[in-house]
């Protein structure tokens, strides 16, 4: 894979660049019996790149993770994941899921969690094997896990759990890696350890990151481009050009302001939509839920 | 009669060949059966097999067939009435109770030996036929294949579910085909140690061995050689008493290796060192 050097301070690449983008999507929409999730996506994703995925509850941001997953197909347009479409299995794309407890008592050490993200789709009983091993060691040394690796999986802190889930999507060493809300109920500090790490891998290896997140200030720094999901429109762009009170008042057609403090985003005035910055707060998803929550409503953060 | 005579008999060979295939079997699954919160549904499903196996009894005159059937019939079921654990829980507490019911009745329609009713809830393991122990090698082969061929997706879809379907792996099919093995299993075990006992080889080997390590290879390898030593070994301590149903030996020693792994794995938790970061509070 060539390895693009020099600084990333140049956000918006242009689609025509040499390389094959990372993922591509071509006129993508999603269509359910009786909505539209979105629809007329076009997006390149180059290599390296961290587009956040924002948008209110329900508005189709873990859809897109599915289709570059190959879980879902497209109601119209086409998608491509390193060139190709995309299919179940993929060593292409890594995946983090929501930051959700383990079980106490689960006969799993953070070791064998890694190592399914390597061959745990395949069939037949995985047999011990050195490449597969030193594989697994380095990716858990590449996240700093190394010291609990062994310990059984369910006993970790929830940060410890999340790094270990990096590991486990980053083991396959894909050329995108899809983040599903990753952040959630992690404290800041472990927020910013975990956002770090996948910033310190993208630039490494260029991988592509696709970012899902309610919450954009934490990875604020490391943004490239911000995809924001409404309803059937859709706004992209670098944090400049779309995280504008103008912007955002189109898309959700309703008057919003947008106010910079501090290094912060602060979004203001979202109808009807939970959404924007409050600081570490929680969310709580339903386990196993293909669909986001009902939205709570606007409320003021502290 | 010595231990020597009793392996002499053709009728305790059978009985020690049936022990072990449904150790290996059940010591297999059991961790499964743990991690996907299963337990009820190995219970759901060794008492209905007593339904069907009554049911057997009545039309097929074979038992065993009857409740083979019976529990692919009950595989289905369960799968079909839901995947979340708390809905298929009640559903099965549903099904369960009005199918003991028609066990019962079906029961009363039965004018053999009352013999053969009793060994269906407390197991027959000392009357073998050879007819049914090629049925239980079938079976027992036929599960060991599958878990051999689906052992690594099953897995990873009973730990790490949502990030399995991300790779591909088919969660929902994949917990149908596990529920299928788990009615051959625990049908093939209520042969054993009866249907009111089945837990004791499906759960309870397990169970301990997963007080005892975290690592998946070492958990299976416990659980089998527990049950292993569960139904084998209930099976000899019963040539030395005859007029204690093997059952009881070997829901016992089950329960002693359990009573055992508790104890120990207290101790070896608290001995194995953790790093103290992971012990101290997420906080900052």
């Amino acid at each position: 894979m060539a390895k693009e050097s020099g600084a990333r301070s140049d956000t918006a690449r242009p689609s025509s660049s040499v390389t094959t983008p990372a993922v591509r999507l071509r006129g993508a929409g999603i269509r359910f019996a009786d909505r539209e999730l979105w629809g007329d996506l076009d997006i390149d994703v180059v290599p390296g790149e961290f587009l956040a995925v924002l948008g209110p509850n329900g508005s189709g941001k873990t859809t897109l993770l599915k289709v570059l997953l190959g879980l879902q197909e497209l109601s119209s347009g086409t998608a491509e994941v390193g060139g190709r479409r995309p299919h179940l299995g993929s060593h292409l794309v890594g995946y983090v899921p929501q930051q959700k407890a383990f079980d106490r008592d689960l006969p799993i050490r953070g070791r064998d969690l890694v190592r399914l993200g390597l061959d745990g789709h395949r069939w037949l009983i995985g047999l011990p094997n050195a490449a597969v091993r030193h594989r697994v060691h380095e990716a858990i040394e590449a996240v700093g896990a190394t010291a609990y690796a062994d310990a059984p999986i369910g006993l970790l802190s929830g940060g410890e759990q999340q790094r270990l889930r990096l590991a486990q999507a980053l083991v396959g060493d894909p050329e995108v890696l899809l983040c599903d809300e990753p952040l959630l109920s992690l404290d800041l500090r472990r927020q910013q350890e975990a956002v770090e790490l996948i910033d310190q891998r993208r630039r490494a290896n260029d991988t592509a990151v696709l970012f899902v997140t309610h919450e954009i200030n934490p990875i604020l720094p490391f943004v490239d481009r911000v995809l924001y999901l409404v309803g059937n429109r859709w706004a992209l762009g670098t944090l400049d050009e779309v995280l504008t009170g103008e912007r955002l008042s189109q898309l959700f057609g309703a008057p919003i302001d947008v106010v910079r403090v501090g290094g912060r985003v602060v979004i203001a005035g979202m109808p009807d939509e939970a959404h924007g910055e409050h600081g570490a707060a929680h969310h709580h998803h339903a386990a196993d839920d293909d669909h986001e929550p009902p939205a709570g409503r606007w409320r003021p953060w502290a | 009669m010595g231990l020597g005579d009793y392996l002499g008999l053709p009728f305790f060979q059978h009985a020690l060949i049936a022990a072990t295939l449904v150790a290996i079997t059940c010591g297999l699954i059991g961790p499964f059966v743990i991690t996907r919160g299963a337990a009820f549904a190995v219970h759901g499903v060794a008492e209905m097999s007593f339904t069907s196996a009554v049911a057997g009894l009545v039309w097929l005159h074979d038992p065993v067939l009857g409740a083979l059937l019976g529990s692919i019939v009950m595989a289905g079921a369960i799968g079909l009435l839901g995947a979340r654990q708390r809905e298929r829980d009640s559903a099965i507490g549903v099904t369960l109770a009005f199918g003991l019911g028609v066990g019962i009745f079906l029961l009363g329609h039965y004018h053999g030996s009352i013999g053969s009713a009793y060994s269906i809830l407390f197991g027959q393991i000392l009357g073998i036929s050879d007819d049914q122990l090629w049925l239980l090698l079938g079976v027992a082969g036929g599960v060991l294949i599958t878990m051999l061929l689906i052992y690594r997706r099953l897995f990873f879809a009973s730990i790490d579910p949502e990030v399995a379907e991300a790779r591909g792996v088919r969660v929902r099919a994949i917990g149908l085909v596990f529920l299928l093995i788990l009615s051959l299993t625990v049908t093939e075990a209520a042969q054993i140690v009866g249907t009111l006992l089945v837990l004791s080889l499906a759960i309870t080997p397990a169970a301990a061995a997963l007080r005892l390590s975290a690592r998946p290879v070492a958990v299976a390898v416990f659980s089998i050689v527990f049950a292993l030593i569960a139904a084998d070994g209930g099976l000899l301590l019963n040539t030395q008493a005859e007029n204690v149903s093997p059952s009881v030996f070997v829901t016992s020693i089950s329960f002693g290796i359990y009573l055992i792994a508790r104890v120990g794995g207290h101790w070896l938790r608290g001995r194995r060192s953790r790093p103290p970061a992971a012990l101290g509070p997420t906080g900052p």
